[in-house]
């Protein structure tokens, strides 16, 4: 009776506090619950989904993971400027699965402007420091389209280690004199210590400030400059000044990046996937209630009730984690209910078993367990192996279905030994009576031995 | 039991499926996506007519990407496949094609990414086999009598290839009326339907190996025909569940997984066709073959 009690409690618990998530999905209550609603993935919410690649061949293989992480926060402060909710920006680290490659993978919901997306990053200035280049490779000759020849600037300097990524912050001042907009440049300790090797290394020579590519100052040294402080004069109108100072400020690029692929998915086609992924749950899941109940009858409501709870516990889940929706997604969600059914009919078949043998109500449902769990084990195991290597493939999409496959297996495998064994036993039938057998046979035969 | 008592005839039912599906495959090919390829898919609707395709088809030659494919959505909207496109090229093609054309979706895969795709694509279908291959001689480690435990695991792959082999028949069969294209989600599929269908075959086979144990039959055939009997109808029971859901999604799910849903079911059926009805006829022959070389 107890235990009933309490199984009914956890129930009801879960059911309020479902029913809590979601109205506040969509209402506006400021209660603590609100702060969880459904995390929906690009192919739902609509959006842009954009992959870079860093080029970090001038950094140090020690300093790549820092680099990147670097790289991540200006990114994500640059599109927090553009005021887009929820942005998720990740580094894909080099490895096996990346062909070595560092990658940065943007994910804007909501945005479905490629275009200013794409020019906002772009945005993000790529500021290096280069010395000349007196070494035995090659100059360079570029003829531009009036036949006139230059040297190409990019072979007359080699680039160090010096870049954006050392700049503290940069802060535009005019010169007293001659009232020309400079851009003052303050480099954090690491890079101020750069800076002085650099200079040091380089005095009566020059060193060539380029930006995003370009060269903008190319001074010439006159001696070791320690405390990090260097300034940039050119021909800035205050304009051009303010704005270099802007872009500099809000982070400049460690690493220079490329864009290798985009992906866009108008709100329209999320909406509707969105829908019709929840009408097709729950048209499967209604299916699957009518026919535990009507093959096999009693055990089977209990699962009906188990698989309610099931799914109001990964639905839960999934929002505390949380784990990023997409269509296969959900997909992997629908499939992990039709798993979960799989463990209670294994249970009952095995009860059958066991009162056909001949034993009373309540041995059966013991024994049904004991031996069934191994059937289930096994079974959910292979299924868990799979979704595990899916994970590791990599792919957003291909990870949310390995997730919600695998956290349905887990969870499905608890509640079905769980909670359907807890009602089971708390119905407390002890009597073999001709009724009871009814209730737990299965199909059109009874639970006797046929 | 009446599978094991015909097991030829079962065994030749699935040898002629899996010879029909490899010819298929050859005959029809498989459409490789620009997942693969790498390339840009773009998906545009219109909203007042529709121009000929003929039209589109011409300002892609102006732009320069002759041999692009366009193919009809629905009776308004195109989707567009080139080559991949950078940013300023994609928006000179949305210009292209008419301020009445709205970009419903949009996809460029950059070469790199589509082959390191097809790497781990096969990588990963090699690590399933492997990883299912070992737990399962692991897990029947203490059945080496009278099939050594690692061939319960060779016949769990063999069962595996076999579903794979025709669902990939089916599903060129289908490509080559529907255009549908191999891409991740197909690779997910073929993953998924493996590791569904050897849960089944597990469980076949965890009765044998439990009613071995128990010594409840004389000859191995018997013990096999008697397992297969007290399983069935429980397989049958949780594939018909799972395949229950999964067309519910074929239907009523999003479009973007509907081919994927349709590949599940196939796989699915095939996977419990091939535990029921393959994996433990073979057990049988193999034992019996073991026999005669013993004697």
């Amino acid at each position: 009776m107890l235990i009933m009690l309490v199984g009914c409690g956890i129930g009801f618990f879960v059911y309020t506090s479902e029913h809590a998530y979601r109205t506040n999905t969509e209402g506006v209550s400021e209660s603590v619950i609100s702060k969880y609603p459904f995390k929906l993935g690009l192919d739902l919410s609509g959006g842009t989904h954009l992959v870079y690649r860093a080029d970090v061949s001038l950094v140090a293989e020690s300093e790549v993971r820092d680099s990147m992480s670097s790289l991540r926060d200006v990114i994500e402060r640059r599109v927090n400027i553009f005021g887009v909710s929820e942005p998720v920006i990740t580094v894909q680290n080099g490895g096996f699965s990346n062909a070595g490659e560092e990658r940065l993978i943007v994910d804007l919901p909501g945005v479905t402007d490629v275009k200013e997306a794409v020019a906002m990053i772009g945005q993000t200035p790529l500021l290096e420091f280069r010395t000349e280049n007196l070494g035995t490779k090659p100059q360079e000759l570029i003829m531009n389209e009036k036949g006139e020849v230059s040297i190409s600037l990019d072979s007359q300097f080699i680039a160090t280690e010096l870049t954006g990524r050392y700049l503290d912050k940069a802060i535009l001042e005019f010169n007293s004199t001659t009232g020309e907009p400079t851009v003052s440049l303050q480099f954090d300790a690491e890079g101020s210590k750069l800076f002085e090797d650099i200079t040091r290394a380089n005095v009566g020579k020059t060193v060539a400030i380029f930006l995003d590519g370009e060269p903008i100052s190319m001074p010439v040294v006159n001696e070791a400059i320690s405390g990090g402080k260097a300034q940039i004069t050119g021909a800035f109108t205050p304009q051009e000044a303010k704005t270099l100072v802007g872009r500099l400020n809000s982070g400049a690029l460690p690493v220079p990046i490329e864009l290798i692929s985009t992906q866009t998915i108008g709100p329209s086609l999320g909406v509707e996937a969105t829908h019709a992924g929840v009408r097709a749950a729950l048209v499967g899941f209604l299916f699957i209630a009518l026919f535990l109940i009507f093959w096999y009858r009693l055990p089977g409501l209990i699962g009906v009730v188990a698989l309610s709870f099931y799914v109001a516990t990964i639905l839960a889940l999934f929002k505390i984690i949380p784990v990023t929706l997409t269509a296969a997604g959900m997909a992997g969600f629908i499939i992990s209910i039709g798993i979960a059914v799989d463990a209670n009919i294994l249970i009952f078949e095995r009860i059958k078993e066991e009162l056909r043998a001949g034993h009373s109500i309540a041995d059966a449902i013991k024994n049904g367990f004991g031996h069934a769990w191994f059937s289930i084990r096994d079974s959910n195991f292979s299924s868990m192996i799979t979704a595990i290597i899916l994970f590791w493939f990599g792919t957003p999409l291909i990870q949310g279905f390995a997730l919600t496959l695998l956290l349905g297996v887990i969870v499905s495998m608890i509640s079905a030994l769980s909670v359907s064994r807890l009602f089971l036993v708390a119905l407390n039938i002890t009597k073999t009576t001709k009724y009871t057998q009814f209730l737990f046979g299965s199909g059109f035969s009874s639970a006797k031995k046929s | 039991m009446f599978i094991i008592k015909y097991r030829k005839i079962f065994v030749s039912i699935s040898a002629i499926l899996v010879a029909l599906s490899l010819g298929s495959l050859m005959y029809f090919g498989l459409d490789f996506g620009i997942d693969f390829r790498g390339g840009s898919l773009m998906e545009v609707t219109y909203e007042g007519v529709r121009p000929e395709q003929a039209v589109v088809e011409a300002s892609l030659e102006n732009l320069g990407y002759g041999g692009s494919l366009v193919q009809q959505i629905d009776t308004d909207g195109y989707s567009i496949k080139t080559r991949a496109l950078t940013e300023t090229e994609r928006q000179s093609l949305v210009t292209a094609l008419g301020t009445e054309a709205t970009e419903k979706s949009f996809t460029s895969i950059g070469p790199s990414v589509g082959a390191e795709l097809v790497r781990k694509s096969i990588l990963s279908f090699i690590l399933v086999s492997l990883g299912i291959i070992f737990f399962i001689a692991f897990s029947f480690r203490k059945v080496s009598k009278p099939v050594s435990s690692w061939k319960y695991g060779l016949i769990a792959i063999v069962a595996l290839v076999h579903d794979v082999v025709i669902v990939s028949g089916i599903f060129a069969l289908m490509g080559h009326f529907t255009g549908a294209e191999v891409d991740t989600l197909f690779v997910v599929a073929i993953l998924t339907v493996l590791g569904l269908s050897v849960s089944d075959t597990i469980v076949v086979f965890d009765r044998i190996r439990e009613n071995i144990r128990a010594g409840i039959s004389g000859s191995f055939e018997d013990t096999v025909g008697k397992s297969l009997g007290q399983v069935f109808t429980r397989s049958v029971a949780t594939s018909f569940t799972v395949i229950a859901v999964l067309v519910s999604l074929v239907f009523f799910g999003p479009s973007s997984t509907k081919t994927f849903s349709l590949l599940l079911v196939i796989g699915m059926f095939f996977g419990t066709y091939s535990s029921l009805f393959l994996a433990s006829p073979l057990l049988v022959f193999i034992q019996k073959g073991q026999k005669h070389t013993k004697e």
